[in-house]
């Protein structure tokens, strides 16, 4: 595979453009002058002047963070335990069960996902609310959460971990002195898709979210459903932008901890 | 002791949010619509002790499930989900292959960025990606304005709406599934086996066919299921790009919930699909299976 054609060339450059430039056009049609979506009549940063006005945008906005912050933060402390459980625990009574209770999540459809939990929540008298979204989130979450630590404690060193409790740490203080620091990129990064996944779903948060609690998805979904609008497009541009900004920016920490982390590792050796 | 509560903590979590949630689903898919709240019969009442739970069973039947296979609407509606699935799987494969192609081509000092530039609209909000081709696919869209101007059509096409948009979506949406593994695939070939082909006389596209595509078959079975799997119970993409034809199970479901207001047979929906999918799920199982122990 070494040789890069001009066909690899265009197939890249296409591919692209076609990944990308529904995004750059929504992004170049939020500064549109129109309330036409599809007529371009001049530049202009009104639909985000109209958009920071709109107070039923803010409050939504608002709960869609209080919910993807807590849930996120939820999932990430289950899912890092569940993944220790399911590389570290060996055997134990219904571990199957378990296994199989992290993996279905993934593949199940949300519309099932979300139907199933709105009638466990009726069914138990729950009003729904901030805290049924935060719950139901958390749920899915913390399988994805668990799916990507548990890469990175299979692939790490576990004499480490029995040094420090040769050396006598408890097996709390082991983890939080050796486990923790070396599972903690993948620790972070399943806190960053926790926090997205919760920031972006619709349906589930659709079924789990009353009356009093409606998500930022929930209030798009209904706008969008009318057709495309100059708002929607702006709101769209900021919530973009934030992601690449975000993602970047995690991308350059974590690249700058993996090599830290070489760099110890090669002290470590030369010490030896 | 510390071992038990790490187990326990997660494993109940699971239980009480995962599997009895399910089990309601199931439970409630064989009871009767009823106008009460909540709107099926019977309800369990643990105040009868045996007797109330025996009673309780034996109320419980078939009959949304009846209903699914005598009512058309449902099945074409599973039959139209599997369809739409398939050739949205078969497109996503067409469009994604040849850029995991070019990215195994590519110099290697390149490959991080473009793996970055792949996942990136991962990232983005999905609802916003689907939304994102209203503006271009509508009657007055941007496509149409496109074409006219070029003079190549005098009507707009009817684009929006119909099961070509919902084909768009979900390739344009699913692309990075399929992309990836293929890439992860053709990254790990040998170019050598490629050569060798060629200085045996195979053309390049014959070189192609009997070297390159059978060496990346796992990564297009992966593919294609990471595709297939959530396309069949897609609800966003068809509500937003499709139109009133536009059959899909997801939104079916969705419908029978919210608008009909009928929990049973929204529920025995839900367990059906869950039945279809299990097939698939099991087979791609089987093929990440495979492939660790082929690599272990």
């Amino acid at each position: 595979m070494r040789r890069f054609t001009w066909f690899n060339a265009t197939s890249l450059t296409l591919g692209f453009v076609f990944l990308y430039l529904p995004m750059v056009i929504l992004v170049i049609y939020s500064f549109n002058a129109s309330k036409l979506v599809t007529v371009w009549a001049g530049f202009s940063t009104r639909w985000y002047g109209e958009l920071l006005g709109n107070q039923a945008f803010l409050d939504a906005a608002w709960v869609t963070l209080k919910v993807a912050v807590a849930s996120s933060t939820l999932a990430t402390v289950l899912g890092t335990m569940a993944a220790y459980v399911l590389v570290r625990s060996g055997r134990f009574a219904g571990r199957t069960l378990f296994s199989g209770m992290i993996y279905a999540p993934l593949v199940m459809p949300e519309v099932i996902t979300g139907l199933s939990l709105l009638l466990l929540f009726i069914g138990i008298g729950l009003d729904r609310g901030v805290l049924t979204i935060i719950l139901a989130h958390t749920t899915f979450a913390m399988c994805y959460v668990s799916v990507v630590v548990s890469s990175r404690l299979v692939s790490f060193d576990r004499s480490l971990e029995e040094a420090a409790l040769d050396l006598g740490c408890t097996p709390f203080t082991a983890f939080r002195l050796v486990t923790l620091p070396i599972i903690a990129p993948a620790v972070v990064s399943g806190w960053l898709l926790a926090f997205t996944l919760s920031l972006d779903d619709l349906v589930i948060a659709s079924f789990t979210a009353g009356p009093s609690a409606t998500t930022l998805p929930i209030k798009i979904f209904s706008a969008v459903r009318l057709g495309v609008s100059p708002e929607i497009n702006a709101l769209s541009t900021l919530m973009i932008a934030i992601v690449t900004v975000g993602v970047i920016t995690a991308s350059l920490i974590s690249k700058r901890a993996s090599l830290a982390q070489q760099r110890d590792a090669q002290a470590a050796a030369r010490a030896q | 002791m510390r071992r038990a509560l790490l187990i326990a903590v997660p494993y109940l979590w699971l239980l009480a949010l995962f599997l009895v949630p399910f089990l309601i689903v199931l439970k409630i898919s064989l009871s009767d619509t009823a106008l009460a709240i909540p709107p099926y019969l019977p309800t369990l009442d643990f105040t009868e002790g045996w007797a109330g739970i025996w009673g309780f069973l034996q109320e419980l039947d078939f009959e949304n499930f009846t209903f699914l296979t005598q009512d058309e609407l449902y099945w074409r509606a599973y039959l139209s989900s599997v369809q739409i699935a398939l050739i949205s799987t078969v497109l996503t494969l067409l469009v994604g292959y040849p850029i995991a192609y070019g990215m195994a081509s590519a110099p290697e000092h390149w490959r991080a960025t473009l793996m970055m530039l792949v996942i990136l609209p991962f990232w983005t909000s999905f609802l916003i990606r689907v939304y994102s081709w209203m503006g271009i696919l509508s009657n007055e869209g941007l496509l149409n304005q496109l074409l006219q101007g070029l003079g190549l059509i005098d009507q707009p096409l009817i684009i929006l709406n119909t099961n070509t948009a919902v084909y768009i979506g979900i390739v344009y949406t699913y692309l990075p599934f399929m992309i990836l593994p293929i890439y992860a695939a053709l990254e790990k070939m040998d170019a050598a086996l490629l050569e060798a082909a060629e200085d045996l006389g195979c053309s390049r596209l014959t070189a192609f066919w009997l070297v390159t595509v059978p060496l990346s078959r796992q990564g297009i079975i992966a593919g294609c299921f990471l595709v297939f799997i959530p396309a069949l119970g897609e609800f966003v993409i068809p509500s937003l790009l499709g139109g009133s034809g536009t059959l899909m199970i997801g939104k079916v479901l969705w419908e029978e919930f919210f608008n009909n207001r009928d929990w049973p047979v929204a529920s025995a929906v839900a367990v059906i699909l869950l039945l279809i999918l299990i097939i698939p799920i099991i087979l791609f199982q089987r093929n990440e299976q495979k492939q660790r122990e082929r690599e272990g």
